[in-house]
């Protein structure tokens, strides 16, 4: 079980750790966190040097490579502000996953610092700033996938949809089994293709049955899979990232 | 000799994709798992109160800790008291010399048959076959087991070793093999089971049967059960041989309590199994009926060498629930077989690697999202998905590991990409370049991208990375606070 | 060197290194703080969800109460010991009743056949119960055998209320179980069962298929 966290008050600066995946396939989800964080009266710093967490090799065995990626962004979060991070996977990486990789380095110390002050985006939105939303889309009814990592590994699987709920114009649906993985699980989906291709076969069945018009997730991964499944099959349900979602309809 | 028993339908992990493509394949055996495990899932939500669950697990994480960490000493303990109470324990290394040594138990009381309560560590030795080989009958007892044994299968679950057959299958399996007329009325069939298991009850020579949980405090062995057959196992043949692994014992009686409730309500969100079966000792000159004799085998199979490292150490802690299975979304799509090990779903890929090496197993350890759900419901809390990532270390290892078989999955080619991957997320702005090759290339990237465009569109890489948006971003930022 | 010397010297020259034993807190399995008619609630609903059968009784009228349940079911060869007082005041009241007694107290082996096939129910006393989950524990003895509550379609089990504990950790702790366990002991919950064929119940699989209680008051 997550430990219960104690939530500073609102700070006036924070850093982004954008992760891989947004930075290369979804960035206008990571500039659209830094919107919303702005938005918060929140500056935002994003240090260049940031490249990847290091997730990938470590769940694939390579534990010295992802260690020495690790390492490499240990330096870039000098000040003590708060590392926001708009993916529970990457963040539950910093967070639960760099204190077990660097333990009984010299790097432990600062390993766990840096753990300590790690927040997922929808975290910090709504335990931090406290977010208030107003709503400016149509009306849309609307399903959330929280990722496993979110929900499980960071506890986190109620503040994305109380992100949604805050919106006045978006029904928010749930679909079957909400709880269930969506079948990417980064290297899974190509190790094991077809068990993967089965489970979000599943996934964007339960979206489309539960009748919602489009879904939202915090997770880049979640993102591309039940997105990429949905489209190959010409499904008219869209996905977006929820930092993405979130500033479309309260922000411009 | 062979392990398998002739005529018996076998998987093997090697074969891992092919079984489950098989698997996802059938309609029947898909609907199968997804219905069973939806309602064992729903069963266990309702069987724990919030204010309990978690004070619970955490008893009984604390349990099992406790025996582990003084293992031999609570093993000598339970051997004595055992041995006290007039039960006589033998050791045995592997599955190999288990099997002698319950065959050679047998065969001293010139058995000829004998009828089987659960045990899944007996399933692990291929007790069945050994002892079938040397010309004694083994009949399982627990409806489930027989259905799967007159099928010529092995279990597909731990607890529900029938869940890969539905009821018209298994109509077939009991017309077919038991010659009763056909039927689907579930009453029927049981009822016919238990007056054919009856008549062998009292014709067998000999019972062997699993072991939940071994007291060293007072030389209990305690069996968990709804339909009674081990209590039958237990009692009715003048011989009862319990079988078990060595991780099983706890220190006190009272250890029992909590693991009894975390493991009933786990596995299919009983309160209370029918029957929790206490033993301690055969039959007294004065009883009237239980064995004559009783034997504990104390089996180590490998599990001495998980013991001696403190990360694979919590594979132990398992009281076999199944849980893990329940809840897993490989598991319920591919079902029990397609695993190919005696023990599927998330604990038999963090536990067969150490049985059968990772040669054998290594795509077992990937045979997960990490999704995390195994662990989010394991009574014990097995940290199930990190024991995954350790033995996915092990296998693509350079071979230093703790595990049988440690980096038989290591290709130089996939090193030397997680090297250049490594050099390239080290080197920010060779990282930054990259990204912006990759975006100007992205409508020239390849459309499909291997399996993953089988069932998904595949994604291209953005015209422009985060890096840049928020370069351009601070600019224009900053151009608005300077006018 | 033998096999037990084998494994134990391994587990005791554990790589790394020895382990510390942490401390278990069992607050979590008692006091629950209910009060008699809480118990009694928790008794009757745990076990009748399990297809047991609870019947209240006076203390006074329990015969009565059993010969009812004998009638109801047309029961007519009832198997009990003879020594233990519930089996000796069955014996006193069924006297004169259209029930045939089958003494439970000689070796199984001279009744096997009687007692797999002609057998229509077995009576037995019981330690106690247990509140939370609905649970009877019994402790065999050459009077009330093992297969008394095994092996006969019906299982009748005498039970006083004040018998009942709040939680099985609290019957295990209050009866000092650890200080001198029989050969057997056993928990029952209900009628025996299956869920094995497509997890639909069936009971009395290879135990009873009727669990009755007399709840004694």
């Amino acid at each position: 079980m997550t430990p219960i966290k104690c939530y500073p008050p609102k700070p006036p600066r924070v850093y982004l750790f954008g992760t891989c995946l947004v930075d290369l396939f979804f960035p206008e989800a990571g500039l659209d966190a830094v919107r919303l964080l702005e938005r918060e009266g929140i500056a935002v710093d994003f240090p260049e040097d940031q490249t990847c967490c290091g997730q990938p090799a470590y769940t694939s065995g390579y534990q010295d490579e992802a260690r020495a990626v690790a390492a490499a962004q240990l330096d870039l979060f000098p000040e003590p502000w708060p590392i926001v991070v708009p993916s529970g996977s990457c963040g539950g990486m910093l967070r639960h996953h760099y204190p077990k990789l660097f333990a009984g380095t010299p790097l432990e110390a600062k390993a766990n610092e840096l753990a300590g002050r790690v927040f997922e985006l929808t975290e910090f939105l709504v335990h931090v700033c406290h977010l208030e939303l107003e709503d400016r889309g149509a009306p849309e009814t609307v399903a959330m996938h929280t990722s496993c990592s979110a929900r499980r590994e960071m506890g986190l699987a109620e503040t994305g949809p109380a992100l949604l709920a805050r919106l006045g114009r978006v029904t928010l649906v749930e679909q079957e089994r909400a709880a269930e993985c969506c079948g990417f699980g980064g290297t899974f989906a190509v190790r094991h293709p077809e068990v993967s291709a089965a489970m979000v076969e599943d996934k964007s069945r339960a979206i489309e049955a539960a009748g919602a018009e489009r879904f939202v997730t915090s997770d880049c991964g979640c993102l591309m899979n039940i997105a990429g499944r949905l489209a190959h099959r010409d499904s008219s349900v869209e996905g977006e990232h929820i930092a993405s979602y979130l500033w479309r309809r309260v922000g411009k | 000799m062979s392990l398998e028993t002739p005529g018996v339908q076998t998987f093997r992990p090697q074969a891992f994709h092919r079984q489950a493509h098989d698997a996802l394949g059938n309609p029947q055996i898909r609907a199968n798992f997804r219905g069973a495990m939806d309602g064992l899932m729903g069963k266990r939500r309702e069987a724990f109160a919030d204010w309990e669950l978690e004070r619970l697990r955490e008893l009984g994480a604390s349990v099992r800790l406790r025996a582990l960490a003084q293992l031999p000493t609570l093993l000598e303990r339970l051997e004595a008291n055992c041995q006290a109470n007039g039960i006589r324990v033998h050791w045995a290394e592997d599955g190999e010399a288990a099997c002698r040594l319950i065959r050679e138990l047998c065969e001293a009381r010139g058995a000829k048959a004998v009828i089987k309560g659960k045990s899944m560590v007996t399933e692990e030795m291929h007790l069945n076959a050994h002892l079938e080989a040397a010309g004694i009958e083994a009949l399982e007892s627990d409806l489930g087991e027989y259905l799967v044994q007159l099928n010529d299968q092995t279990p597909s679950h731990i607890i529900m070793p029938a869940i890969h057959l539905n009821t018209d299958e298994i109509a077939d399996v009991m017309h077919d093999k038991t010659g009763i007329p056909r039927t689907r009325d579930v009453d029927a069939m049981t009822a016919a089971a238990r007056a054919q298991l009856r008549e062998r009850f009292m014709a067998a020579d000999v019972g062997i049967t699993g072991v939940n949980f071994a007291v060293a405090e007072t030389g209990t062995l305690c069996l968990v059960e709804n339909e009674g057959n081990g209590r039958m196992t237990t009692t009715v043949p003048p011989v009862h041989i319990a079988v078990t692994g060595i991780e099983k014992v706890v220190e006190q009686l009272r250890d029992v309590a909590p693991l009894y409730a975390l493991l009933t309500r786990s596995a299919t969100g009983q309160h209370a199994t029918t029957y929790l079966n206490m033993i301690s000792g055969p039959r007294k000159s004065d009883e009237q009926d239980g064995p004559e004799e009783v034997h504990l085998v104390l089996v180590d199979n490998g599990r001495s060498a998980i013991y001696q490292d403190d990360e694979l150490l919590d594979t132990l802690r398992c009281i076999r629930c199944g849980a893990c299975m329940n809840h897993c979304p490989v598991y319920t799509r591919v079902g029990g077989h397609s695993y190919g090990t005696t023990y599927p779903g998330p604990i038999g890929s963090i536990l067969m690697p150490h049985l059968m090496g990772l040669e054998a197993t290594k795509d077992l350890p990937t045979a997960s999202s990490l999704c995390g759900a195994c662990g989010e419901v394991c009574p014990v809390k097995i940290p199930i998905p990190d024991l995954l990532t350790r033995l996915r270390r092990e296998a693509v290892g350079e071979g230093r590991g703790n595990v049988p078989g440690a980096g038989s999955k290591r290709t130089r080619t996939e090193a030397a990409a997680w090297k250049a991957w490594q050099w390239l997320a080290t080197h920010p702005a060779a990282w930054r370049g990259a990204a912006g090759v990759a975006g100007r290339l992205g409508s020239l990237t390849p459309s499909r991208l291997g399996p993953w465009s089988d069932h998904r569109v595949a994604p291209k890489p953005a015209r422009h990375s985060l890096h840049a948006l928020i370069k351009r971003h601070r600019s224009t930022t900053d151009e608005e606070g300077q006018s | 060197m033998s096999a037990r010397e084998t494994i134990l010297g391994r587990l005791r020259q554990r790589l790394d290194g020895p382990l510390t034993p942490p401390v278990s807190d069992f607050a979590v399995m008692g006091g629950r703080g209910w009060s008699r008619e809480e118990r009694l609630r928790r008794f009757e609903a745990w076990i009748t969800s399990v297809h047991g059968e609870v019947i209240h009784t006076p203390r006074a009228d329990w015969t009565q109460a059993l010969a009812r349940v004998l009638a109801d079911k047309g029961i007519r060869r009832l198997a009990l010991g003879r020594a233990h007082p519930v089996a000796a005041e069955a014996r006193a009241a069924l006297a004169e009743a259209e029930v045939t007694l089958v003494d439970a107290d000689r070796p199984v082996d001279a009744w096997r056949e009687e007692l797999f096939f002609q057998t229509e129910a077995g009576l037995t006393s019981t330690g106690g119960g247990v509140a939370e989950t609905g649970s009877l524990w019994l402790w065999p003895t050459p009077d009330e055998p093992r297969l008394l509550s095994l092996v006969p379609p019906i299982h009748i089990a005498v039970l006083d209320a004040e018998a009942i504990e709040d939680t099985l950790f609290e019957a295990m702790e209050r009866h000092d179980w650890a200080e001198g366990l029989p050969t057997n002991a056993l928990l029952i919950s209900g009628p025996s069962k299956t869920a094995d064929i497509e997890q639909t119940l069936a009971y009395g699989v290879h135990g009873p298929r009727e669990l009755v209680v007399l709840l004694r008051h």
